[in-house]
């Protein structure tokens, strides 16, 4: 399936969230996702199915001001 | 002890987090300064194992201080409300740093999307640190959305120039005595931070004035001194400046030589 992670088109197998972030090595428990400008939880992540053309972003924290 | 939203922190020197020269000088610079509450931001995190926002957020826990989550960058109430939802999924804090920029060239906050995110968030239980305009009907409306704290900025983000509108401050605080005010953004010099100080604010929060200072650890220090002597001042009660001379020393008893 094509999905757009922040915002660059991947190709995945994945189905769930969950899966999507182990196929693409996003690592460590410090992030925070959503799909098509929804949250999406940490806890709902395992349970989150993905569709075609999706748009996921992945945050981190990162330094600001 | 000023509290926030319920929460006793033991500083009155909020910094950001953004900037420094290496994070070993961050963290320094925080220890230097005493702050009890660091800005953080979200980004996208890199693909690949990469974890360079675990990294930095390690370093933050080292430190052992509240964190106040930002919306730094986005433009719309939408892209607020959804980030400041993200931040708190991740760092379990109700407190968010309310950012809606308005206008690229100043960083001016948007008032109308501010309120209009303002009101959303204070309604699902978020704790808004609303970054805004030294306005007063602006105040008002983001009290009337549910903030219990103000963040007027001093001067544009990043611009060191220091408070442009001492009289615009002195309004807010007059009108709004038992709000915690803590001005954010604007503040290039120790100097700066007491004089809102000495206006009777709350806290400062600065970042840049620190991280790209010649020596940042010793600029926090000094900011922390500058906020303190500040604070100190105002709760000394200062005298009013006046237009004539007034003697110090007494004339009683002054000898006369004629």
């Amino acid at each position: 399936m094509k999905l757009i992670v922040n915002g660059e088109e991947q190709t995945v197998r994945a189905e769930t969230l969950i899966d999507l972030l182990a196929e693409l090595e996003f690592e460590g428990e410090w992030l925070a996702t959503a799909v098509n400008n929804d949250l999406v939880a940490a806890e709902e992540r395992v349970g989150f199915r993905l569709t075609d053309g999706d748009r996921i972003e992945v945050l981190a924290p990162m330094q600001g001001g | 002890m000023l509290s926030l939203y319920g929460k006793d922190v033991t500083s009155r020197f909020l910094l950001g987090t953004a900037q420094y020269p290496s994070p070993q000088i961050l963290s320094d610079a925080a220890k230097a300064g005493e702050v009890d509450i660091l800005t953080v931001s979200l980004r996208r995190e890199s693909a690949g194992g990469q974890q360079s926002g675990q990294k930095f957020w390690s370093l933050i826990q080292d430190l052992g201080v509240h964190v106040l989550p930002n919306t730094a960058g986005c433009h719309s109430a939408r892209d607020a409300i959804l980030t400041a939802k993200m931040a708190r999924d991740l760092f379990k804090t109700n407190w968010i740093k309310l950012e809606v920029i308005g206008n690229s060239d100043t960083l001016q906050p948007d008032p109308f999307q501010l309120v209009e995110a303002a009101a959303e968030l204070c309604a699902d239980g978020f704790e808004v640190f609303p970054y805004m305009t030294d306005d007063l009907v602006l105040a008002e409306r983001l009290l009337e959305a549910g903030c219990q704290v103000l963040m007027p900025w001093c001067a544009p983000i990043g611009s060191a120039a220091g408070p442009l509108n001492p009289t615009a401050l002195r309004t807010l605080r007059g009108y709004f005595p038992g709000i915690p005010l803590i001005v954010d953004a604007g503040l290039g010099r120790p100097s700066h931070a007491t004089t809102v100080m000495e206006l009777g604010y709350d806290a400062v929060l600065l970042n840049t004035a620190v991280a790209k200072a010649g020596d940042p650890v010793s600029m926090a220090r000094a900011f922390r001194n500058a906020i303190e002597a500040g604070r100190e001042g105002y709760l000394a009660g200062m005298l009013e400046p006046r237009d004539f001379a007034t003697p110090s020393t007494p004339l009683i008893g002054q000898a006369v030589f004629s």
